[in-house]
């Protein structure tokens, strides 16, 4: 059971990195759904220069820029020129499906290197690592997913406790009233689209690296939809966002194990149940109609002051 | 400093010469970035074109891929118009798939072909229809957020068609190997001068969506439910009755098209059976400017590089993926320009501040 749930916070960290950038980026305002192609941008280019130079955190900053250009973009198009978010979103996907299986065509099949692999091996943190179960399943992990804990973390104390953090929740909910009150709309979108691209590209990394450690087509696996599930499911709250994550990536591997324990139920029905799941939850927060649980209400509604 | 001002109504040649001025940009830029991947640029746009329209067979091969996605295409559409973002497309297909194959393969062999189509279509647009009805509920009775709705839609279809296969539907006689079972004669759709007579459908389609959006009643409405609920209810509109309807239509031509996918293409039921039209129609369907004629030119545009991109892996063995990134590149391109079609940006001399109303 506790390896099952060690490996619930494996299987979901990937997810966990990608709901937090597409969180972030949907907090500016902006619904980006390039996720999966911003994952696999991620998860070539950090694969890749690990394998060209060995060095796990050279491979680690590839992922984040490849996932930064990507969200970069998608930022100029929706946010300068305007362009349709879901269009755009899409398109990124596209390009970023093509970039990686082209850029991965010499490395098809490889595994990863061991000298970036080494950058990953459990760690156990003292004392927190003793608890029952709790310590096994959060404690006793590779560096990766400490640094996720992080992130989680810290998103919710800049989202929360921040004057910036305030003021992007603000340019979610209404633009035109952030510009007014003189907060600079269009750099806040940028550099959050911009720093959500690069959280999915380490979440991309995550699984080339880590989860499924040799170079494969597709190796994201449509885990960048999940994400963009994730997010309503966690009500664009961070600490949620970690609960979906562990909780979807236990489903994932639910079928199996249980299977190996005798019991015979379909994975493909399984693999059903994050997606129900999501939409009864995107049904109870609309039904509640609780503030706190909705989304930014400027989801995807470009902003041109002179049209204010 | 630069100064950005929405234009008013552009003229017919003025929008015609920055379309085209984006397209050739696009694909200049598309050519360069082939040149940086090591090939040479005019001889793989060459080996496109050839490998879409060089001879009949190509030809064929490329009108195949574009009926799927303009059927597609015109669902959404319709969707679009209202403003419901409908990217549920996918599951719509293979919901459709999976109605038409519930018929196809439970209906006697002898039943002739044309009812037996006849009733396959039926209920590939119920389904299809039924798959898009239900976000469609929620979204009238309550306002739920459709975007997702509709995208967790498609992974329950594909998910559930994965399951049939791999589980209750899997064809005994295929010794293990994880299909359903082909169809029977009856089921499959004849050809039309070498190509399944899909294209017909796509075409009639074309011209009823086109009637339908402008000019009749129920079209007129999705569009005024498209530009401002308010203005629809101060008119008195059944709101909730139009968004439906529309949402109905829309899954339904999206069930079609899982019907001749399955019917023509594959000629059984497979999970991969939509292929990514659902969303590659998303992107057709907002560039043809959500209207049917133009659609139908941008769906064949789209079909000639999916087919040229596959030739391309054939001929020149130039990887798959090349082609999925000129696609994108060419996509962001167009999606930018599109920019200067409704904004005139010029250089104001001095800054000035715009007051704050």
């Amino acid at each position: 059971m506790t390896a099952f749930l060690a490996a619930a916070v494996i299987a979901g960290t990937p997810l966990l990195f990608a709901t937090l950038g597409e969180l972030i980026t949907e907090k500016a305002g902006n619904l980006n759904l390039g996720v999966e192609g911003m994952m696999l941008m991620g998860a070539v280019m950090g694969f890749g220069v690990g394998l060209w130079t060995g060095n796990p955190f050279l491979a680690i900053i590839g992922a984040i820029g490849a996932g930064a250009a990507g969200a970069a973009i998608y930022a100029v198009l929706t946010v300068s020129l305007r362009a349709n978010q879901v269009v755009t979103g899409l398109t990124l996907t596209i390009f970023g499906t093509g970039f990686a299986s082209f850029v991965g065509k010499s490395f098809m099949g490889v595994p990863a290197p061991a000298s970036v692999k080494s950058a990953f091996v459990t760690l156990e943190i003292p004392l927190l690592s003793k608890i029952p179960v709790f310590g096994p399943m959060l404690f006793q992990q590779d560096i990766f997913i400490y640094f996720g804990y992080l992130i989680t973390i810290g998103a919710s104390l800049y989202l929360w406790k921040t004057k910036k953090g305030l003021n992007l929740k603000a340019l979610g909910e209404n633009a035109a009233a952030a510009d007014a009150s003189g907060i600079n709309v269009n750099l806040y979108k940028y550099v959050h689209i911009i720093f959500g691209g690069a959280l999915c590209g380490l979440g991309g990394a995550y699984m080339s690296l880590v989860t499924v450690p040799v170079w494969q087509e597709n190796v994201v696996a449509g885990r960048g939809w999940i994400a963009v599930a994730l997010v309503i499911f966690a009500s664009w709250k961070p600490s949620k966002a970690m609960v979906g994550a562990i909780l979807f990536g236990g489903l994932n591997i639910l079928g199996y194990r249980l299977q190996s324990m005798g019991i015979h139920i379909s994975q493909y029905l399984l693999d059903m149940v994050p997606y129900v799941a999501t939409i009864l939850i995107v049904i109870i927060s609309t039904r509640k109609n609780r503030k706190e649980d909705m989304g930014p209400a400027d989801l995807s509604n470009p902003y041109f002051r002179e049209e204010r | 400093m630069i100064k950005i001002t929405k234009r008013a109504e552009l003229p017919k040649k003025q929008e015609a010469l920055i379309n085209a001025f984006a397209i050739i940009f696009s694909i200049v830029c598309a050519g360069l970035v082939i040149l940086i991947l090591g090939y040479n640029p005019v001889k793989i746009f060459h080996q496109i074109i050839v490998g879409a329209l060089g001879t009949e067979m190509r030809i064929q091969q490329t009108i195949l891929k574009a009926i799927p996605l303009l059927i597609t295409s015109l669902g959404i559409a319709i969707a679009f118009k209202m403003k419901f973002w409908n990217i549920g497309g996918e599951g719509q297909i293979i919901m459709g798939a999976f109605g038409a194959s519930l018929v196809a393969l439970n209906i006697p062999p002898a039943v002739p072909s044309a009812i037996t189509l006849l009733a396959m279509s039926g209920s590939a647009i119920f389904f299809g229809g039924l798959w898009a009805f239900i976000p469609a509920f929620f979204k009238a009775k309550m306002g739920t957020n459709e975007t997702i709705f509709t995208l967790m839609m498609n992974y329950i279809a594909i998910k559930w068609v994965t399951y049939l296969q791999y589980g209750p539907w899997k064809d005994p006689a295929s010794q293990g190997f994880p299909k359903i079972a082909n169809f029977e004669a009856n089921a499959i759709l004849p050809s039309l001068f070498g190509v399944h007579i899909g294209w017909v459908i796509a075409l009639v389609l074309v011209a009823l969506i086109y009637i339908f959006m402008n000019h009749t009643k129920k079209g007129f409405e999705i569009a005024v439910v498209g530009e401002s609920i308010q203005t629809a209810r101060y008119a008195g509109m059944n709101i909730n009755a139009v968004i439906i309807t529309a949402m109905l239509i829309s899954g339904g031509l999206c069930g079609m098209a899982g019907m001749i996918q399955a019917s023509a293409i594959e000629r059984t039921l497979t999970s991969a059976l939509s292929g990514g039209y659902g969303f590659t129609a998303i992107i057709t369907t907002w560039l043809g400017r959500l209207s049917p004629p133009i659609i139908m030119f941008v769906c064949f545009a789209f079909a000639i590089l999916l087919q040229g991109g596959a030739y391309l892996q054939i001929a020149m063995s130039v990887p798959a993926a090349v082609a999925d990134m000129i696609q994108g590149i060419i996509l962001f391109f167009v999606l930018g320009s599109e920019f200067f079609l409704q904004y005139k940006v010029g250089f104001a001399l001095k800054s000035k501040k715009k007051e704050v109303a």
